[in-house]
């Protein structure tokens, strides 16, 4: 169980903007995901909590055991939190060998599982002579995380640990992950990632949780018009009193146009429209996206907000 | 027939020295390069100035600092029985202090080049910091140190100013190649100042293709 409290400030400068990331949240046994853009703060996130940086102030607690507390003094170093971190690079030790690079580990934190143990959980046996140079991508990344469960962490951080693998690289991962007793922090920003993986999701933008749950929940709810323009499969229209009308792109209602519109419906015009592996997508002239089953195209349409779908929200 | 004695001396001194540099100058480079203390600055300016410093003005300090008056002058004579100026063992001294600097300064600039991704990760498997620079960062830097390192030796082997002032020219015990070549032209002996610029014009050649080797390595 983690439970973190953490503000921590970056004054702007000629080349960045002032930074604030302020944040609180709890984590359970199981994977929770950080979901956000690019510069939300998730993988800071993962540093204040492993100790690689050193927060303004908040308390970080892991199964009971204070790792920093600005208010007591407590400021535990990176090497006595027990938590392993697996890189976006996965910084496996270029110069050693996979097998020397999980040697390395375990002679740090001696009583966990045996190198031998590992390599073959994750089979990796075949290649443990090789230095990292020599592994393909998917090999990198489970030598990375078996190095990291290797001293046995409390709690395992992945900065996105997908990024830039095939799907089936991707499952296999997720597997690995489904497998894990050891509660796991994960920063993505893939949404279907969070899907695959994601017992609870925190939705992160530029310093903040905005939005906290079980990933499905989230995507069927969105707290905010943020929220639902963060998770790129809703339609963020101007509504009444500055609120925004969002509805998903699967389930507006569109048709060639022929003859008079019915009653909710209103007219627009095609402007693209391609197929993607869950059906097809239509672009309309103002931006108006609609996610359907493929079917026939025309210029001319007919769309249609159904009242139960639609959601107003600030 | 030629007396090499004092080429083999410099190669001695210039070996010594540089084993020395690469203790001392690794270790001031570590903490240059990782730590953030008070007087950082004054310990950076300090470790640069020899290299800008007239080298007998350099001497001129040693022989202050190290002569027989000083206390540590006389620090040392009590521990070996002699005193440390004019030996061969002060040529060591100016040696050091002629080529350290640079390797600091190299040995500097190979350690930070170090991407500290590796370094945390090392961390966060629990490594202590001298695990992480024994384990990881050193031989991480290990090539352009060693450069450094070559370059260094290559400095120690031609210092003049500093070795003349505090282990002065006394041919068969403190004389190096650099105050050889100096006494040979002096007295006319043009043969031997021949033969020996070129005994040290071709070490340094080695010497510079080594470390120019390393460090191409390095960068791939």
């Amino acid at each position: 169980m983690l439970e973190a409290t953490l503000h921590k400030g970056f004054p702007g400068r000629a080349e960045s903007a002032a930074f604030h990331l302020d944040l609180q949240f709890t984590a359970a046994t199981g994977v929770t995901v950080l979901f956000g853009p690019s510069g939300s703060g998730k993988t800071l996130t993962l540093d204040l909590i492993a100790g690689f940086t050193q927060a303004d102030s908040g308390r970080v607690v892991l199964d009971g055991e204070v790792l920093y507390d600005s208010r007591a003094r407590v400021n535990l170093p990176a090497r006595s939190r027990r938590t392993g971190y697996v890189f976006q690079n996965y910084a496996l030790f270029p110069h050693l060998t996979l097998r020397e690079n999980l040697e390395f580990a375990a002679r740090q934190r001696p009583g966990g599982p045996s190198t031998g143990e590992m390599l073959e959980r994750f089979r990796l046996s075949e290649v443990a002579g090789r230095r990292p140079s020599q592994l393909s991508g998917g090999q990198r990344q489970r030598g990375s995380i078996a190095r990291s469960l290797i001293g046995q962490p409390r709690l395992l951080l992945l900065d996105e640990p997908a990024r830039g693998l095939d799907s089936g690289l991707r499952q296999e991962l997720y597997s690995v992950l489904a497998g894990l007793t050891t509660p796991v922090l994960l920063v993505t920003h893939d949404l279907d990632e969070g899907y695959a993986l994601g017992a609870q999701m925190l939705v992160m933008r530029e310093g903040h949780v905005i939005q906290t749950g079980v990933p499905r929940a989230i995507a069927e709810r969105p707290a905010t018009a943020e929220v639902a323009r963060l998770l790129g499969t809703y339609n963020v229209l101007p509504g009444p009193n500055g609120q925004w009308r969002c509805i998903e792109y699967r389930h507006v209602e569109a048709r060639p146009r022929e003859g008079e519109l019915r009653e909710g419906e209103f007219a627009a015009t095609l402007a693209h429209s391609y197929e993607h592996t869950g059906g097809e997508r239509l672009e309309f002239a103002g931006g108006l996206l609609v996610d359907r089953a493929p079917g026939p195209l025309a210029e001319h349409w007919a769309v249609r907000f159904p009242p139960e779908r639609l959601r107003l929200l600030r | 027939m030629t007396d090499w004695s004092p080429l083999w001396l410099s190669l001695r001194v210039a070996a010594i020295s540089t084993g020395m540099s690469l203790v001392i100058g690794v270790w001031c480079a570590y903490w240059l390069a990782n730590r953030d203390f008070r007087g950082k600055e004054i310990l950076d300016s300090l470790v640069t100035l020899p290299l800008v410093l007239p080298p007998t003005v350099l001497g001129y300090y040693l022989l202050i600092v190290l002569g027989r008056e000083s206390s540590l002058g006389q620090f040392y004579e009590t521990l070996t029985g002699g005193p440390l100026v004019f030996t061969w063992q002060a040529a060591i001294v100016a040696a050091f202090v002629h080529s350290a600097p640079l390797l600091v300064k190299s040995a500097r600039a190979a350690l930070e080049g170090v991407d500290s991704t590796y370094e945390w990760a090392a961390r966060n498997l629990g490594a202590t910091e001298w695990r992480v620079f024994w384990s990881i960062t050193l031989p991480l830097a290990r090539r352009p140190i060693a450069a450094a390192g070559a370059l260094a030796f290559a400095r120690a082997m031609g210092d003049f100013g500093v070795t003349i002032m505090i282990a002065g020219n006394i041919p068969g015990r403190t004389q190096t190649v650099a105050t050889a070549i100096y006494d040979a032209v002096e007295s006319g002996q043009g043969a031997l100042a021949r033969t020996l610029v070129i005994a040290v014009s071709l070490t340094a050649v080695v010497i510079l293709t080594l470390a120019n080797r390393l460090n191409r390595k390095a960068e791939c």
